[in-house]
C-alpha cells in the first residue's frame, strides 16, 4: 500500500497525543502529579495540539476536505466514521479536565470523572483507528487480530515518552512514568514482534488463479496489461518495498522505538541530576519519533493488496 | 446511508463470456466515453499528452496466458465492479456517499457527498474503484444507471454502454436475481462463476468460462506446425541470403 505521508503523520501524531492524554489523565486521577495550572495547561495543551494536528493532517488525505464533516454520519457501519466521532467526543471530557486542572475549580471526584472519560474516549479512538485497517480482508498484513492492540500500545509507548519529558522539565517525580515507559514499550515490542512473525508466516491464500477463477485451466500469467501507464489502483495499492529494506527498517524501528526508550526508562529510574534526566528524556523522545514514523511507514509499505494479483499474477 | 439494504428487489449485473471476448477494449472505451459525460462525470485524465498519462476508467481489460504448453490459451478478462450483494466498499464509507440501491442492487457513489478518503478502494478486492485525482472523488461502474432506465432511448439502447459496444456479444446485462431471466439461464447453462467468493462480498456479476476445444483434444503442435523452411542451397537462395545480410548492415 502507498505510504501516504498525511496518514502516517496523522496516526503517529494523534496516537502520541492520545497516549499523552491517557497518561496525564490517569496520573491526575491517581494523584501522581500535582494539579498545577501551568503543568496542566502545557501537558493537556501539547496532547490536544498533537491530536488536532493529526486530525487536520488527515484531511490532507481527502480529495474533498471541505466535506470532511460528513464523515461523522455513518458510525453504524464504518470504523472510519466511528473514529471521527470518538475523536471529536474526546475533546469534551479532555477539555473539561483541562478547564478544571488549569483553573483549579474541580473537586477530586470531578477530576477523576473527567480523567476517566478522557481515558475511555482516547482508548475508543485508538481502537477505531486500528480497526479501520484490521477490518479489511483485502490486505493480509492488516487483517490481523494484533493490528488494533498494536495501535493502542504504540500510542501508550510514544505518549509516555512525551509525558516523562514534561515531568523532567518541571522537576516532578518521574519514577512511576519511567516504569510506565518500560512497561508500554516492552508491551508494544512484544506485540509488534509477534505481528511481524505472523505476517511473515501467514499463508498467501490468494492467487491469480483464484482471483480470475481460471485456475481449472492451469496457471494464470499476465500477458498484456490493460493499460500502459500505472493507474490509481496500481499507484495506491501496488506499492512494494524490497524485502531486505523491510528487514533493515524493522531493526531500525525496533531499536529507536522500543530499545532506546526502555533503556532511557531504566536510566530514569536512577537518581540522576535534573539536567541529565531532561537530556535523557529528550533523546528518548527524538528516538521514539523517528522510530514510530519508520514503523508506521513500514506498516503501509509492507502491506500487499490482493488486487495486485490481476496485474502481476502470483500469490498475495 | 452506508448500511446495506436487507435485500434488493432485483440483482442487476453483467455476465461476461471469457470464451468469446476478443480483448478489443471496445467496452472500456465506450464506458469511458459514456461516463465522461454521464452520472459519474467528470471522469478526468491526468497528463493526457505527457510522459505519464493516466486517468479514471471504470472498466479494464486484462489478457492472460492460461495453462501450459499445447494446453495453453489466451484469455481476455474484462474487470469492473461486480455490484456485490454485501460489499464492504459500501459499509466502510464514512459519509454515506457509497450506497447500494434497494430497488435494483446497483452500487453507486454520490459524487456530491464523497470526500475522497479512498477507503472504499482499499476494501475492494477487484480494483473496481478508481480515484479521480482532479475531481477528488471516487469513481466506479454505475451499470449505466443513466441509460438503462432512460425512456428517451430506443429499447435496444437501454443497456450499459459496454454491453452495447461489444462486437462479439460477450457481455450480457440483466437481472441475476430472477432465475428465469436470460442472464440467469446463461449462467446456469455455461456454469458461470463469481470472482473470489471466499472474500464473502457475494458478487452479482458472473463470468462464463472458456469452452472446451471443439474436437475435445488439444492439437499436437509439433505435428501440425511445419518446421521453418531452410534454403535448398540453390543459387537463388544464396543470392537472397547475401541480399538479406547486405541489407541488414
Amino acid at each position: 500500500m502507498n505510504p501516504a505521508y498525511s496518514v502516517i503523520v496523522f496516526t503517529t501524531a494523534s496516537g502520541a497525543g492520545y497516549g499523552l492524554l491517557i497518561g496525564l489523565a490517569a496520573a491526575a486521577a491517581l494523584g501522581l502529579v500535582p494539579i498545577d495550572a501551568l503543568f496542566g495547561f502545557l501537558g493537556l495543551g501539547v496532547a490536544l495540539a498533537l491530536i488536532t494536528t493529526g486530525l487536520l493532517t488527515s484531511t490532507f488525505h481527502l480529495g474533498r476536505p471541505e466535506r470532511a464533516w460528513r464523515a461523522l454520519s455513518q458510525w453504524r457501519s464504518s470504523w472510519l466514521s466511528r473514529e471521527g466521532v470518538a475523536a471529536i467526543a474526546t475533546y469534551v471530557p479532555a477539555g473539561a479536565l483541562g478547564f478544571g486542572w488549569v483553573f483549579g475549580e474541580m473537586l477530586p471526584h470531578q477530576i477523576a470523572a473527567g480523567a476517566g472519560l478522557s481515558v475511555a474516549c482516547a482508548f475508543a479512538t485508538l481502537w477505531c483507528t486500528g480497526m479501520i485497517y484490521a477490518s479489511l480482508p483485502t490486505i493480509r498484513a492488516w487483517h490481523q487480530p494484533l493490528v488494533a492492540p498494536i495501535y493502542v500500545a504504540m500510542a501508550l509507548a510514544t505518549g509516555s515518552v512525551l509525558l516523562i519529558l514534561m515531568l523532567a522539565a518541571f522537576g516532578y517525580p518521574l519514577r512511576w512514568a519511567a516504569a510506565a515507559i518500560i512497561a508500554s514499550a516492552a508491551l508494544a515490542w512484544i506485540l509488534k514482534a509477534r505481528y511481524w512473525a505472523a505476517i511473515d508466516s501467514a499463508e498467501k491464500t490468494y492467487t491469480a488463479e483464484s482471483a480470475t477463477g481460471l485456475g481449472r485451466f492451469g496457471t494464470v500469467r499476465p500477458l498484456d496489461p490493460p493499460h500502459t501507464q500505472p493507474n490509481y489502483v496500481m499507484r495506491e495499492m501496488g506499492y512494494q518495498v524490497a524485502r531486505r529494506h523491510a528487514v533493515k527498517l524493522r531493526r531500525i524501528a525496533a531499536l529507536l522505538l522500543f530499545a532506546v526508550p526502555i533503556l532511557a526508562g531504566a536510566l530514569l529510574l536512577l537518581n540522576l541530576a535534573a539536567p541529565v534526566q531532561i537530556a535523557i528524556a529528550a533523546l528518548a523522545a527524538v528516538s521514539t519519533a523517528v522510530g514510530v514514523l519508520t514503523e508506521r511507514w513500514l506498516f503501509f509499505a509492507e502491506a500487499e493488496h490482493i488486487v495486485v494479483l490481476y496485474y502481476r499474477g502470483g500469490t498475495a | 446511508m452506508t448500511s446495506l439494504p436487507e435485500q434488493t428487489q432485483k440483482k442487476l449485473g453483467l455476465v461476461i463470456d471469457l470464451d468469446t471476448c476478443v480483448g478489443c477494449h471496445a467496452c472500456a472505451t465506450s464506458c469511458k466515453e459514456w461516463n465522461a459525460s454521464g452520472y459519474s462525470a467528470p471522469l478526468t485524465d491526468q497528463d493526457a499528452h505527457g510522459a505519464d498519462p493516466h486517468g479514471a476508467w471504470l472498466n479494464r481489460i486484462h489478457s492472460y496466458e492460461v495453462g501450459d504448453g499445447a494446453e495453453s490459451r489466451t484469455v481476455h478478462f474484462p474487470r469492473s465492479c461486480l455490484h456485490c450483494e454485501t460489499p464492504a466498499c459500501v459499509t466502510v464509507c464514512p459519509t454515506g456517499a457509497s450506497y447500494k440501491r434497494a430497488e435494483d442492487g446497483i452500487v453507486l457513489v454520490n459524487p456530491d457527498t464523497c470526500i475522497g478518503c479512498k477507503l472504499c478502494s482499499w476494501a475492494c478486492p477487484y480494483g473496481a474503484r478508481e480515484y479521480d485525482y482532479e475531481d477528488g472523488t471516487m469513481k466506479k461502474c454505475t451499470l449505466c444507471v443513466d441509460r438503462i432506465y432512460n425512456e428517451t432511448f430506443a429499447p435496444e439502447d437501454r443497456i450499459p454502454a459496454c454491453v452495447r459496444a461489444c462486437p462479439t456479444g460477450a457481455r450480457h446485462f440483466g437481472d441475476l436475481g430472477d432465475p428465469s431471466s436470460a442472464v440467469s439461464q446463461l449462467v446456469q447453462e455455461r456454469e458461470g462463476f463469481a470472482l473470489l467468493p471466499e472474500i464473502g462480498y457475494r458478487p452479482v456479476n458472473r463470468y462464463l468460462p472458456p469452452r472446451p476445444r471443439r474436437d475435445g483434444h488439444s492439437p499436437d503442435v509439433a505435428a501440425t506446425v511445419a518446421p521453418p523452411t531452410r534454403g535448398t542451397g540453390s543459387l537463388a537462395d544464396q543470392f537472397f541470403a547475401w541480399a538479406d545480410k547486405a541489407l541488414a548492415r
